[in-house]
């Protein structure tokens, strides 16, 4: 009874099996037939074409053979938001030399970015090591790391990592869990407590309106912040895909930031465009906590050799406050 | 038979009395305030708490974490005492399986309080990613909760059908639910030896998953970089401090029903004794891992170390870290060693000691970590260099913890929390061998 069963559970497989393939056969089979009566039906027009082949030999081609074809869709070169632009890797660097606390980096970013919270995306640090040693000025930014903490522990892949080397944050999918603010060490990201408060007739609320309807778009990466999820700096993808430069980068008045490709092996601040690894060999670049292994993609040049006085920068700064609050 | 007769009496189900029935109504009174809270912060967002981009984690958590910790109950008593074969345990593991499935319960409902889109709780399951401890998390917590709530249940089936029975002409309405519940349980042999090797079974299980558990919970703060959290000794750290959080629970709870219920015919001094013994236990070994946990980091005195111990030690948390530290660990330990200190009031005072204990001791573990990052706090407003929950948190966070309690009322109002049908057959076997001997 059972080897019965067995057996005509085999031959209905096998018969299957060989019906389908023999659909398959056929249908191609018919396709071919079909695309070469189609050829036949308005054949020889008479006018031939000369056309070179890709290997440079010339040919020629009755021109009613000759079709448009469509651009195969090739994924590497396809700009996804996920994937990043093909074949970059975007870095930074900043000189800590030059820093004198303009917080022109810093206001141009929360303008840009609608940053409406307590805690700016971009910080000047006052820092100090050592009583021994001179206090600087350290701007941050996302680090955006190659081993992000941040990405390894999201739960639902809201936060990721680029193949252009950018961090980001899809704030369509973030459940505001906060894992990723604990688990990155540069205390780079912030939380959107509360609705954000745009102010209803603000430039901000207008430019948003005409810039993306009021829609989160692939130029502006979690943008415009939603109450309950994590924001951070962003290298800013919608300036970069249309290749400028962040917008910290340009608005610095002291050329601070250097930002470039890491393949290119060039960065600019603007008005200087210089070799990354000359740069980094020669004054002794650095990253922040190195020893963690996030490998950041942000680079600092040691506060040595100060063209500036710490002490200019003293005015400028605000131990409380980041964000200037919309009138 | 006149024997078995008092014993179900005893043992069954009673009506709360007057106090049982304020203490029910105030349970449920703080629990509507906190859902209240609660769904005032859905509305508004998590501004209405105190937490900051820097102290981003509060109270929520801590709280998730001590029940986290208090269900492990379920794993030490009647799992492990099971496989050690200690007899006593008896009169008490109903209790401490109520426990545990509460907490468990309510640590499941507490990690969502924290959650900035509870309306995206599902992209949890849709999106999850195995590499992220919060969905080990998301695993482990269902898994626990099923697990207890066998192990509850397995043990309950011939004591609901002696209380089908009990209550049939009293109560026909409840008699009827506690047969459905019951499966048509009738004692035969063939169904005891099913369910004694489930139980079985399900103790063994209970093992495994309440260690991941309780390690899962300290790899959500040792799988990250910060100073105070980034320790190997987390797991065990975690497992122990959990002992010590769900043995006090036990023996508080087990106290207050034992004076309710006046069940001193078979809770006696001899059960508070042994319960002590193993008290004594667990917070001797929470007190080896702080000491690693506390101490290396003091002598080997890296920079931020040290601030981070400073802080604990003689800084802005000391007073509490003390508190904690002598209060509900050396003090516990000392008086436990005295065999007076074992008796049932002074037990359930240090059980008191050692759960609110253990509570704040999470406290200590989350919020000071996160006030020192490795960068400076700079930049945003004053406030945020400190953090102490506001009026919203302590709603919510009571609220829950009067759920749990109140999960645990209803379950004690309408089970047997003595074992009545293992009591009984204890008792026979007991009779039977003294009958033997004369």
């Amino acid at each position: 009874m059972e080897d019965n069963n067995k057996n005509s559970r085999r031959k209905f497989l096998d018969k299957g099996l060989k019906l389908g393939l023999a659909t398959a056969i056929g249908g191609i089979g018919l396709s071919k037939i079909t695309s070469k009566l189609n050829a036949k039906t308005n054949n020889k027009s008479g006018d031939e074409m000369e056309l070179m082949t890709t290997d440079g030999t010339l040919i020629q081609v009755d021109s009613s053979e000759v079709m448009e074809v469509k651009h195969s869709e090739d994924h590497d070169k396809k700009y996804n938001l996920r994937e990043g632009i093909p074949n970059r890797k975007f870095v930074m660097v900043i000189d800590l030399a030059k820093c004198k606390n303009a917080l022109k980096c810093q206001d141009v970013c929360n303008k840009h970015h609608y940053i409406t919270g307590d805690h700016a995306w971009l910080k000047v640090y006052k820092m100090q090591e050592d009583e021994d040693t001179a206090p600087y000025w350290m701007p941050t930014t996302c680090m955006h790391c190659d081993h992000p903490a941040c990405v390894t522990v999201c739960p639902v892949d809201a936060t990721f990592k680029r193949r252009d080397g950018l961090v980001l944050i899809d704030n369509e999918r973030c459940i505001g869990c906060r894992f990723c603010m604990a688990a990155c060490p540069y205390s780079t990201r912030v939380f959107n407590w509360s609705e954000p408060d745009y102010g209803e007739t603000s430039e901000i609320t207008m430019n948003m309106e005409m810039k993306h309807e009021g829609h989160n778009s692939i130029e502006y990466t979690g943008m415009p912040s939603i109450v309950g999820t994590v924001d951070k700096c962003d290298f800013c993808p919608h300036t970069i895909k249309e290749n400028k430069l962040p917008h910290c980068v340009t608005a610095c008045p002291n050329g601070v930031f250097y930002f470039g490709d890491k393949y290119e092996d060039t960065v600019t601040n603007g008005e200087e465009s210089v070799r990354l690894s000359k740069l980094l060999r020669d004054k002794d670049g650095y990253r922040l906590m190195e020893g963690l292994g996030t490998k950041p993609s942000v680079y600092y040049l040691p506060p040595v050799d100060r063209l500036v006085d710490f002490e200019d920068g003293i005015k400028d700064y605000k131990e409380f406050e980041s964000v200037d609050k919309p009138e | 038979m006149k024997a078995s007769e008092k014993l179900i009496k005893d043992l069954a189900p009673r009506k709360f009395n007057k106090a049982g029935v304020i203490w029910t109504w105030t349970l449920v009174i703080i629990s509507v305030l906190g859902i209240i809270a609660y769904i005032d912060q859905v509305i508004k967002g998590q501004v209405v708490t105190n937490m900051n981009d820097y102290a981003l984690w509060g109270i929520y958590i801590s709280n998730f974490v001590f029940f986290v910790a208090t269900s492990f109950v379920g794993t030490v008593t009647v799992a492990v005492l099971r496989l050690t074969k200690n007899a006593w345990r008896t009169p008490i593991v109903r209790i401490a399986e109520i426990i545990s499935l509460a907490s468990i319960i309510m640590a499941g409902i507490t990690i969502m309080i924290d959650m900035g889109r509870p309306d995206r709780l599902l992209y949890l399951f849709i999106h999850g990613r195995m590499q992220s401890p919060i969905i080990w998390d998301v695993i482990i917590i269902p898994t626990y909760i099923v697990i207890s709530l066998l192990l509850l249940y397995f043990p309950l089936l011939p004591d609901l059908a002696i209380l089908k029975k009990h209550f049939k002409k009293t109560k026909p309405k409840l008699s009827k639910w506690y047969g459905k519940l019951s499966f048509n349980w009738t004692g035969s042999v063939a169904q005891k030896a099913i369910q004694s090797k489930s139980i079985q079974i399900i103790a063994i299980l209970t093992i495994p998953a309440g260690f991941m558990l309780q390690t899962i919970d300290a790899w959500l703060f040792s799988t990250l970089f910060r100073v105070g959290w980034d320790s190997t000794n987390m797991g065990a750290y975690f497992i122990s401090g959990a002992s010590v959080a769900g043995i006090g629970a036990l023996v508080t709870v087990v106290y207050v029903i034992q004076k309710a219920y006046k069940l001193e015919d078979y809770i006696t001094d001899y059960h508070y004794d042994k319960l002590g013994k193993l008290l004594a236990l667990t917070c001797l070994i929470y007190l080896y891992f702080n000491i690693n946990e506390y101490l290396l980091p003091q002598l080997t005195s890296k920079k931020e170390e040290i601030t981070h111990t400073n802080v604990l030690f003689t800084g802005e948390y000391a007073p509490l870290f003390w508190l904690v530290t002598i209060g509900g660990l050396i003090v516990p330990i000392i008086l436990l060693l005295f065999k007076k200190g074992r008796k049932p009031l002074p037990m359930f005072l240090i059980g008191l000691l050692v759960v609110v204990g253990s509570w704040w001791k999470r406290y200590l573990i989350v919020t000071p970590t996160l006030l020192h990052p490795f960068l400076p706090i700079q930049g945003v407003p004053e406030s945020w260099h400190h953090y102490f929950p506001s009026l919203h948190e302590w709603t919510i966070t009571i609220g829950t913890l009067a759920m749990a309690l109140l999960i645990i009322t209803i379950l004690v109002r309408y089970l047997p929390v003595i074992p009545i049908q293992r009591t009984a057959d204890e008792q026979a076997l007991l009779e039977t061998e003294e009958n033997k001997k004369s």
